[in-house]
């Protein structure tokens, strides 16, 4: 018995260190900026850097736009797909799937034949107007997130019975999507915001080639021209995403309690 | 003119129909069930006339109006469901108050009714819960009263007990009868289970493959059903096969042991083979005497079953199953006994010639 608890444990150990180790010497190096101590000297230069403040104020900026989209996007979209066309599963799964298999930079090299200046639409001819378009792809690298969030909290409910009362007392679809059913899918949601907020913080292939001022080529810009500052960025996008998922964890307990109350 | 008129409604799933020409009338304040077995159709008649479902064929009307294209947000049916589908994000007061707020309604206006329908449930002081703090029954008696607050025309029920345990389901639905009675709300129950359905309704509808097979009052449905299907779903029924001696004086023969039935024997010809159908109740091990058909038989089988005992007699190629009280100063009947067994001419009835076939 005691035999077949150590592999377990060797595997955790070695993961823990595979994982660990880097992020440790990564966070030691940051500390190294001043000569023979330790010191947060990094992290004091890149949150005064007003460049970190003007890229990550956009990215999140974006993030926000991207979120508010997606869920507007999945939300009916998956209530829809439950209610009505059960049978569209399986299709809707495989277009929500195709963002981790088509690479970042074939889309954003299909939205530049698609959508540059020339074009019927073009939305690379303005800033705002790639804005848009720089949201519009963050929602199609998030939409394999977002969708399985969205669809297992909405399995996590009886959408027909819900939908069916609702309705028998007179509410109109606007009604039961917005008081009935987007309330009882908020932690499903919320799971999908900070994933797409985790994502679109950090990335770079899309921001950097429809040339847009967003945290992931400033992090980029940053490690190719600093020493100890990169490390510290990458420690402070660690801190936002591990904080993401932290929320996630804390809003999923808090509907698992709720849930296993009823 | 009936409050709600269903006429020759029809409803098909790609070739499968799943409810053939059904037509009723349902009067104002009256309580109709539907009862059959799983698959029989009522459910989906319910949903027809909650608008859950578009008919294929027939109309159907409520006070006098089509609502067959209706959605059901236009109707004005307040509906109860299996599984309460009480909204988990409100409480028990805004899952009441749910239909008035979308109509719009004052505040005030909420407030009171809210008050009044939790009064009628018995559950004021639980206006401040949430669903999952409650209990199944109490569950759906908010159900219940979230169904009744909008003040709906006609008032639909789905298999509203099912999920209960049995004590509850049993208080539950004498309340549920309560408030039909007192409001005088016209209501629509789906049940599979015919004690709800005898215990409850003015009406059942007896529903079997997607047609009705039998409308009629709780006392009709069980001591007249018209066909076997009514007569072995609703209670317990002995089916036995008989050859029909004389017709016009009702004689027929089981087991080659002549038998008087007075019932359904009118239709009937000399000679026919027909399903003679018997109420275990009816049947009674002591020869009580008097002008009674008597038969002879064996005991097969007796099943202990607290105040009454069933015993099986059989018969040469028939057996019947009888109640008799547990008598603890008499002695119990035994396997293997001769016993004759006796019923009255009324109580034995032919049914239809088709169910013989």
């Amino acid at each position: 018995m005691k035999h077949s608890r150590l592999g377990p444990w060797l595997a955790i150990a070695i993961g823990a260190i595979y994982f660990l180790v880097p992020l440790i010497g990564t966070f030691e190096f940051s500390l190294r900026m001043r000569r023979g101590e330790y010191s947060f000297d990094a992290y004091r230069i890149v949150l005064a850097d007003p460049q970190f403040q003007a890229t990550f104020t956009y990215s999140t900026c974006l993030a926000l736009a991207s979120i508010v989209v997606g869920v507007l996007l999945v939300v009916p979209t998956a209530y829809w797909i439950q209610l009505r066309l059960p049978r569209l599963r399986p299709v809707v799964e495989f277009i929500t799937l195709l963002p981790l298999v088509i690479p970042a930079i074939v889309l954003v090299f299909g939205y530049l034949r698609i959508y540059n200046s020339s074009s019927l639409l073009p939305m690379t001819s303005s800033e705002r107007a790639t804005d848009v378009l720089l949201t519009f792809s963050y929602v199609t690298l998030a939409l394999p997130y977002m969708y399985r969030a969205v669809d297992t909290g909405l399995r996590s409910i009886d959408v027909r019975s819900l939908t069916e009362a609702a309705e028998s007392l007179g509410a109109s679809w606007p009604t039961i999507l917005f008081r009935v059913i987007f309330p009882n899918v908020r932690v499903a949601v919320l799971s999908g915001a900070f994933l797409t907020f985790a994502i679109v913080i950090g990335e770079f292939t899309m921001a950097s080639l429809l040339d847009r001022p967003a945290f992931g080529p400033y992090l980029q810009l940053i490690g190719a021209n600093r020493a100890y500052e990169p490390s510290a960025l990458a420690i402070i996008a660690f801190i936002v995403t591990w904080a993401c998922m932290g929320l996630i964890q804390v809003f999923g307990r808090g509907a698992r309690l709720a849930s296993d109350k009823r | 003119m009936a409050f709600i008129e269903i006429t020759d409604v029809r409803k098909s799933f790609g070739s499968q129909n799943v409810v053939q020409n059904f037509d009723l009338a349902v009067e104002h304040g009256e309580f109709v069930s539907f009862l059959g077995p799983s698959g029989c159709g009522k459910t989906t008649t319910l949903r027809m006339v909650a608008g859950f479902e578009q008919p294929s064929a027939g109309a159907i009307r409520i006070d006098g109006n089509d609502v067959t294209g209706l959605r059901p947000n236009q109707r004005n049916v307040g509906m109860v469901f299996q599984s309460y589908a009480l909204f988990p994000n409100m409480t028990v007061a805004d899952n009441v108050g749910f239909g008035l707020k979308v109509a719009k309604r004052p505040a005030a206006e909420i407030h009171a009714r809210v008050a009044e329908m939790l009064e009628l449930i018995k559950l004021p002081a639980l206006a401040g819960r949430y669903p999952y703090q409650l209990s199944g029954g109490q569950q759906q008696r908010v159900a219940l009263a979230r169904a009744l607050a909008i003040k709906p025309q006609v008032l639909l029920l789905d298999e509203p007990l099912s999920a209960l345990d049995a004590k509850i389901r049993v208080s539950l639905r004498e309340e549920i009868k309560t408030v039909q009675r007192e409001l005088g709300i016209t209501t629509i129950y789906v049940t599979h289970d015919q004690e709800e359905a005898l215990s409850m309704s003015d009406r059942i509808v007896v529903m079997n493959e997607g047609r009705v097979e039998q409308v009629g009052t709780p006392f009709e449905i069980y001591n007249y059903p018209r066909t076997r299907f009514v007569a072995s779903f609703v209670g317990t029924l002995n089916v036995l096969r008989a050859r029909v001696t004389d017709a016009a004086r009702g004689e027929i023969m089981i087991d080659d042991q002549p038998i008087i039935a007075r019932r359904g024997i009118a239709d009937a010809k000399t000679g026919e083979i027909r399903l003679a159908a018997l109420r275990p109740e009816a049947v009674s091990l002591a020869d009580s005497g008097g002008e009674r058909n008597r038969m002879q038989g064996t005991i097969e089988e007796v099943h202990f079953l607290g105040s009454v005992m069933r015993v099986r007699v059989r018969f040469s190629e028939s057996a019947i199953s009888l109640d008799t009280f547990n008598n603890r100063g008499a002695e119990p009947p035994q396997r293997g006994q001769k016993v004759t067994v006796g019923f009255a001419y009324d109580d034995i009835f032919v049914l239809d010639s088709a169910e013989a076939s």
